[in-house]
């Protein structure tokens, strides 16, 4: 077969019917890989609702959605157990888009574990997060409660060790465990906690460590592209 | 045609790693572990023979002046069929390289040899360029995930060869893999040399 001429005619219909082909072949593969893809992140999601309460069994008495900032967060109450908070960093300025965490209370408002159910972090570096703040992690916020005091890293002021070389990372983790608080007290009724204030020196004196940090999470992220 | 010709080139003459240092962005940035290197080079090479296949059937169909478009929407579907077939049956894998699978697009490798091999030859031919390229692509990460794994982290593919308390984490990092990739290189040419 001869190749077709490049005129506007054919290189028109060609790109068109190139586009449509690979349109129905993306819905059709996608119609076929829902359902699969539902189910596993619903069990990923069951599961991070035991490891991150601590057990092997409960029993959800009821499950409230609360709105913070436009973002959505699910509260799943469950009993003396405490509460399992899907949440999301408010601030959305995490290095890679969204994460989506699942955060356990127990019912003091301690941190009793967490779990990160989406993330596009930086393989390796940003990714960290899921081992750094766990109980024998290097960053430990297993126990902690943010009513008392707000989760910052130590940069900032707080008690919480940052991942080595992603403190955005670790900034928008503990900004998400602090939210998910908010919408659990929001969920018993106890109202928002009163805002902390925010021109304190120690946060003033992180933008300056921050630009730092964006260079050096830059740096990391090109290892990608 | 020699078949077995076009597999080895692609193996050794022109490895796409080593010898024609295409893809070098995948080839830095998945290779902290050996592990890591080997499912990248594969799903790589999954890809890379859809594609040359495809490409090599309709290639007569499409005009020349928008050949180019034409391949990354072919190349640019088969990775987003092989992402979802991936998230939907192998959850483990989708773990560990899931950011990974859409930076397939990009790779030079694939448009590369779409251009170079598989808009000149027939599709049975352009099956054992996209296996050869494939192989030798695959090999090279896995090599280079290796040898960043143990002299990081004393591990290679998970089974501990020394403490990695003695382990020097730069090559886990980005520095690293420039420096072992290198050495690699030179390493490589003066063996075929």
């Amino acid at each position: 077969m001869k190749k077709l001429k490049s005129t506007w005619y054919n290189m028109a219909i060609v790109l068109t019917l190139i586009a449509v082909i690979a349109g129905g072949l993306l819905a059709y593969v996608n119609s076929i890989t829902e359902g699969p893809i539902a189910e596993i992140n619903q069990k990923n999601e069951d599961q991070a609702k035991k490891d991150v309460l601590c057990t092997d069994e409960i029993e959800i008495l009821n499950e409230t959605t609360i709105n913070l900032d436009g973002k959505e967060f699910i509260v799943y109450n469950a009993g003396e157990k405490g509460c399992a908070v899907k949440a999301v960093d408010p601030n959305n300025a995490s290095f890679g888009g969204d994460l989506t965490i699942m955060v356990g209370f127990d019912p003091d408002g301690n941190v009793l574990g967490y779990s990160i159910l989406n993330t596009n972090e930086t393989p390796g570096l940003g990714a960290k997060a899921a081992d750094w703040f766990q109980k024998d992690g290097k960053g430990s916020i297993i126990g902690m409660n943010p009513g008392a005091k707000e989760l910052t890293v130590r940069k900032d002021g707080g008690d919480v060790d940052a991942i080595t070389a992603s403190t955005i990372t670790s900034r928008s983790f503990l900004r998400a465990v602090n939210a998910a608080y908010d919408a659990y007290r929001q969920s018993l009724g106890r109202g928002p906690i009163p805002a902390p204030d925010t021109q304190t020196g120690a946060t003033q004196q992180a933008s300056a460590n921050e630009v730092v940090e964006v260079v050096e999470e830059v740096v990391d992220s090109v290892e990608l592209n | 045609m020699n078949y077995l010709k076009v597999l080895l080139n692609g193996i050794v003459k022109e490895n796409p790693t080593f010898v024609l240092l295409l893809g070098m962005c995948p080839t830095l940035g998945t290779t902290s572990s050996a592990l890591n290197g080997m499912s990248m080079g594969l799903a790589t090479m999954a890809v890379l023979i859809c594609s040359n296949f495809v490409i090599s059937l309709v290639k007569n169909v499409i005009p020349d002046m928008v050949r180019i478009p034409s391949f990354i929407v072919v190349i640019a579907s088969l990775v987003t069929v092989l992402q979802m077939l991936i998230k939907a049956y192998a959850p483990d894998i989708d773990k560990s390289l899931g950011l990974f699978i859409p930076l397939i697009v990009v790779n030079c490798i694939i448009l590369g040899r779409a251009e170079a091999f598989a808009a000149k030859n027939n599709p049975v031919a352009s099956i054992f360029d996209g296996i050869g390229m494939g192989l030798g692509f695959s090999i090279a990460l896995t090599l280079l995930g290796a040898v960043r794994e143990i002299l990081g982290t004393g591990h290679v593919f998970g089974v501990e060869l020394f403490s990695d308390s003695y382990g020097a984490l730069i090559f886990v990092l980005a520095p690293g893999a420039f420096i072992a990739l290198g050495y690699l290189i030179a390493i490589i040419n003066k063996i075929k040399n």
